[in-house]
């Protein structure tokens, strides 16, 4: 696994000549490199920066000529009406924040379920044809979901599922099949073969090995696509737009926070900046805690492994 | 020795692999692959409302009705443009990331991860935000952007940006930027980290400069990444929606094609059409996607 490219990424690389006493060349680089780096992280930072200030200024005090400046007074009642609502605030966040947070975790376990199946197969008991499917699988992955979204609408419609929000575990299930079963793939390629022939001379079956050798293994892949799946159907607003109609009653986190901000509220700018900020949060505390296994996935995108 | 295990496998472990995945392969087929077919379908109708009545096909006619939509042809436009800059912009910041970084630095870990969050946040979230950075008003009105550039001195910087019809695709690129740059920095961190010490060190020995070393013996190592990120960049460039809805709703000024199919389904109800421009999308970025594929399952082949 020496090659993995995320142990590459986060390697830690030696920081050449490090005892030796720098000349003023490599003082000025140096210098230069840290300035630079400073920088940038001031540009990284700055949007949740203003985010999070402006959701402690409380209700009325959140102008655009102030947007960088702290809060005089640390009030929280932005949080309380972004999160629960008030009269003039009906449409809070937190049934559309709870909906999508069962909805997310049925449509990512289903998911790792498969994806760890099919990874199985595809890394380990190759067929006839088996790596042409694979890339077959891959297509599905770039795809623009508008190419398949009004059939998918018709199908959803005449079923009558598209009244209930299994209606986004099924489709973040189903268009969740390729990537899952890519990052299985290459986890599993990289444990050797010669695990699965010995359970073989011992005659033990396919399930078998996979039950008693894989599936120990493979806890790390787990992390890896939970995470993932977590984190795009968390994020996702194209599937909830076109799937739940914009029907409040099955608003998700996204679609729900796309409704207060884009519309009449527009005045009450520290609650939107909060409701943003809370939508933001679960993504955001899976990345701080669990950044190795998030940046794996995202980089299974780029299909490197 | 391995070979005749293989060979002495029963028959139904062999086929075993396939039924498993079996489900997966079908849901993918009618789901991918036969919906797209149904779209195309639905595409050479003339089925412009809901009701179901008189449906005829219509050939290609939606396509080169496309053709003659000023409103298509404007978020094509749109697109490119927003493309351009966001491939460039994204490249470039990510690059310069990767430089600053490659060589190890006290800290790394820190601007690592913090120059990464941004892909974790969705953008219907942070289309708030950039929604007021890249606000408009100007000098005493000034907000976000306009009034940063105002305390550096840089007054005179002070645009439009999103709202304005010239300049607004070049503004939506930068939230976007923002938001895949530390992409970049890790394809390409990882590019650079690949590349054995052995071959700097060679370099050194034979006297090159630090700067001779990055031109003819780190950067050429990094074509493959490149090509890899141009990809990657390229596909979510073409499929750009959420974060375009996000800062700016369904305005003209900033529409692109997959908001217009968008609003040309939900809006007008005009199915043929939407599947129209979708279909459109999907061939632009097969054109991307499918010789990478190619060229990816091949590279597999031979390990």
């Amino acid at each position: 696994m020496s090659n993995d490219i995320v142990d590459l990424i986060t390697a830690k690389h030696d920081v050449r000549n490090k005892k030796r006493k720098l000349n003023g060349k490599e003082k000025f680089w140096l210098t230069f490199r840290y300035v630079s780096l400073i920088f940038i992280w001031f540009l990284v930072v700055m949007p949740i920066y203003v985010m999070v200030i402006n959701s402690l200024k409380g209700i009325k005090n959140v102008y655009l000529v102030n947007a960088f400046k702290l809060p005089e007074k640390i009030d929280f009642s932005a949080w309380s009406v972004a999160w629960s609502g008030t009269d003039y605030f009906p449409q809070s966040i937190s049934d559309s924040m709870i909906r999508t947070l069962v909805f997310v975790i049925q449509s990512s376990i289903i998911s790792a379920i498969l994806g760890s199946i099919n990874g199985y197969v595809f890394a380990k008991w190759k067929f006839k044809g088996s790596n042409f499917i694979f890339t077959l699988f891959l297509f599905g992955m770039f795809i623009p979901y508008q190419a398949i979204m009004i059939p998918l609408v018709r199908i959803v419609t005449t079923l009558d599922i598209n009244k209930s929000i299994y209606v986004l575990v099924l489709a973040h299930v189903i268009y969740g099949i390729p990537i899952c079963t890519l990052i299985f793939r290459n986890y599993y390629e990289a444990i050797p073969n010669e695990l699965i022939e010995a359970g073989r001379v011992d005659k033990a079956s396919m399930v078998r090995i996979y039950r008693s050798i894989i599936l120990p293994l493979s806890i790390p892949a787990f992390v890896v696509v939970l995470i993932w799946q977590f984190t795009s159907a968390w994020n996702d607003f194209l599937f909830a737009i076109f799937l739940t109609g914009g029907s409040p009653k099955l608003s998700v986190a996204t679609t729900a926070l796309n409704f207060i901000t884009g519309s009449s509220n527009q005045v009450y700018y520290g609650v939107n900046m909060t409701a943003s900020l809370i939508v933001s949060l679960p993504t955001l505390i899976v990345y701080i805690f669990l950044g190795r296994y998030f940046l794996r996935g995202l980089l299974s995108g780029s299909l490197k492994g | 020795m391995s070979k005749s295990v293989i060979n002495r496998r029963p028959i139904s472990a062999r086929i075993g692999g396939l039924l498993f995945v079996l489900p997966s392969i079908i849901t993918v087929l009618i789901f991918v692959y036969g919906l797209i077919i149904w779209s195309v379908n639905v595409s050479l109708t003339n089925q412009n409302s809901g009701s179901k009545k008189d449906i005829k096909y219509v050939g290609l006619k939606n396509y080169t009705d496309l053709i003659s939509d000023e409103r298509f042809t404007h978020s094509l436009l749109n697109l490119v443009k927003f493309t351009v800059v966001f491939i460039l912009g994204a490249l470039i910041t990510g690059f310069i990331m990767a430089l600053l970084l490659e060589k190890g630095i006290k800290g790394e870990g820190f601007f690592r991860s913090f120059y990464l969050y941004p892909m974790a946040i969705s953008f219907i979230a942070m289309g708030t935000v950039f929604n007021w950075i890249l606000n408009s008003a100007r000098d005493g009105d000034a907000g976000g952007l306009n009034l940063a550039l105002q305390k550096i001195g840089l007054g005179f910087l002070q645009n439009d940006w999103y709202v304005s019809e010239k300049g607004a695709m070049y503004a939506m690129a930068l939230p976007a930027i923002w938001q895949m740059s530390g992409y970049v920095l890790a394809l390409f961190l990882a590019g650079f980290r690949g590349i054995p010490d052995d071959m700097r060190e060679a370099a050194r020995v034979d006297g090159a400069s630090e700067s001779q070393i990055y031109r003819y013996v780190l950067f050429p190592q990094l074509t493959p990444t490149l090509l890899t990120i141009l990809i990657i960049l390229g596909h979510i460039s073409m499929k750009a929606f959420d974060l375009i809805i996000g800062i700016n709703g369904k305005s003209y000024v900033t529409q692109v094609v997959a908001v217009y199919m968008w609003e040309s389904t939900f809006d007008s109800r005009d199915y043929a059409k939407g599947t129209a421009i979708a279909i459109v999308l999907l061939i632009m970025i097969a054109i991307v996607v499918v010789p990478y594929l190619r060229y990816n399952s091949k590279q597999q082949a031979y390990r």
